[in-house]
């Protein structure tokens, strides 16, 4: 039986190859079967961990959460310079130039990226708005929360930093941020279930030495990263009791 | 900034829960929370600071090496009530997540104010210490604040 590999579904669409390119990688360094399965809903994808369909697996900060406290996976690694911030932002032509300027009633895109919903509602607190005076709306991805916005359809939009960054740059000047957080310290991680213990040594050096030789960096560049870096049960432990401070 | 600033410079002796106390220096002058950040630090289990994130640094005035080992009651500020500080070390006893309004001291006297969360941190089950991650709060927040602070003190 192959071992299973999933990844957050909030990654980018222009990633996809990169990771199946990252699968094959692995199994040619690891010399062992693995099967990528990619999801366009969380919820079905966390409904597949629970029932122990999956033993690898690059979540983003909050499942990372459920993960490893409920469910005994192993952070193993982090991408190298790359953490998870949100951007609040508005059309060019909205009145609000800060996020105070936002009035009860607001109309909110967002996704079901669960990180950056639970940023951006943070960053609304200053404004006093939350579940109970705001009208949220979830799209599926960022561009159509970027649509949304030009559209008028919403006051303000939540979105991933990479996300926002990488829209293009038409989209981009339609709109303006009114804050982007600066946290540092919350990012996706690589977290390995009890199956695939024997092989995490294997792993972690695979990965550590990827961006040093031409094939890996070519799948690390498909992939929207540039590398690959170590996280201890530390590390991990205090990023998920930051995290757990931030949800109710 | 507060409805309160008036600027005005005060010396007050602050008595710490240990008997130790000091006279401190305070301005009525707020200094904005930063937008977008979280102030995240953590201690042992006697509230002593073992970790400060860059944004605590800037935002309490003190270096890294001045805040690492000391007592976090170095942030307190006098117009905060006792009562508030028991809350919080009460519920994280039990176990349970706090979270509270909190008017800081900053080195040079004037002060910020924060929605503070805190945390027990758990490893193996054994209490290791608390983290607290700080944003910002919304002005009417801190006006009830100021007001029910006021009637505790
Ligand atoms: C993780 C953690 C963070 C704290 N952060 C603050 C803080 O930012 N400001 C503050 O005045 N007290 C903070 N406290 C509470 C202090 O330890 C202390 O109880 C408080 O300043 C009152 O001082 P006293 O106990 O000497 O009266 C924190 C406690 C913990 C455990």
């Amino acid at each position: 039986m192959p071992l299973n590999l999933t990844v957050s579904p909030d990654f980018a669409p222009d990633h996809i190859s990169g990771w199946f390119y990252f699968n094959t990688y692995l199994q040619r360094q690891l010399g062992i079967p693995i099967h990528l399965e990619l999801y366009d809903s969380f919820e079905k994808q966390r409904q597949d961990i629970r029932e122990g369909k999956v033993d690898l697996i690059y979540a983003n900060p909050y499942d990372a959460s459920m993960l490893v406290r409920e469910l005994g996976f192993k952070a193993l690694m982090k991408p190298a310079h790359k953490a998870d911030e949100t951007v609040i932002a508005v059309s060019v032509s909205s009145p609000c130039g800060s996020v105070e300027d936002l009035q009860p009633g607001s109309v909110i895109a967002t996704t079901d990226d669960p990180d950056v919903h639970t940023m951006g509602m943070i960053m609304l607190e200053s404004a006093d708005l939350d579940d109970s005076n705001i009208q949220v709306k979830t799209l599926k991805n960022y561009v159509l929360v970027a649509k949304t916005l030009l559209k008028g359809e919403a006051d303000a939009g939540f979105f991933l930093k990479q996300a926002y960054d990488e829209l293009s740059e038409l989209i981009r000047s339609e709109m303006k941020p009114l804050v982007s957080s600066q946290i540092g310290v919350i990012h996706h991680v690589l977290l390995a279930g009890p199956a695939f213990q024997s092989h995490e040594d294997a792993l972690k050096s695979t990965l550590l030495s990827m961006a040093d030789e031409e094939k890996g960096r070519n799948v690390l560049q498909n992939m929207g990263l540039v590398g690959w870096e170590l996280m201890s049960e530390e590390d991990s432990e205090f990023m998920i009791d930051l995290i757990d401070t931030l949800i109710d | 900034m507060s409805e309160q600033d008036t600027g005005q410079v005060r010396e007050v002796l602050i008595r710490y829960y240990d008997g130790t106390e000091r006279v401190a220096r305070i301005v009525d002058q707020e200094v904005p929370y930063p937008d977008g950040k979280l102030i995240v630090s953590r201690t042992d289990p006697e509230g002593i600071i073992t970790h400060a994130n860059q944004a605590f640094v800037d935002m309490s005035g003190y270096s890294r090496e001045e805040l690492i080992g000391t007592n976090h009651y170095i942030l307190r500020h006098p117009d905060m009530p006792a009562v508030a500080f028991k809350g919080l070390w009460d519920t994280v006893a039990e176990g349970k997540k706090w979270q509270g309004f909190v008017k800081n001291l900053r080195k040079d006297g004037t002060y910020y104010w924060v929605k503070a969360t805190v945390i027990p941190n758990i490893r193996n089950g054994q209490l290791v210490g608390y983290t607290s991650v700080r944003r910002k709060p919304s002005r009417s927040k801190i006006r009830e604040s100021e007001a029910l602070y006021a009637t505790l003190m």
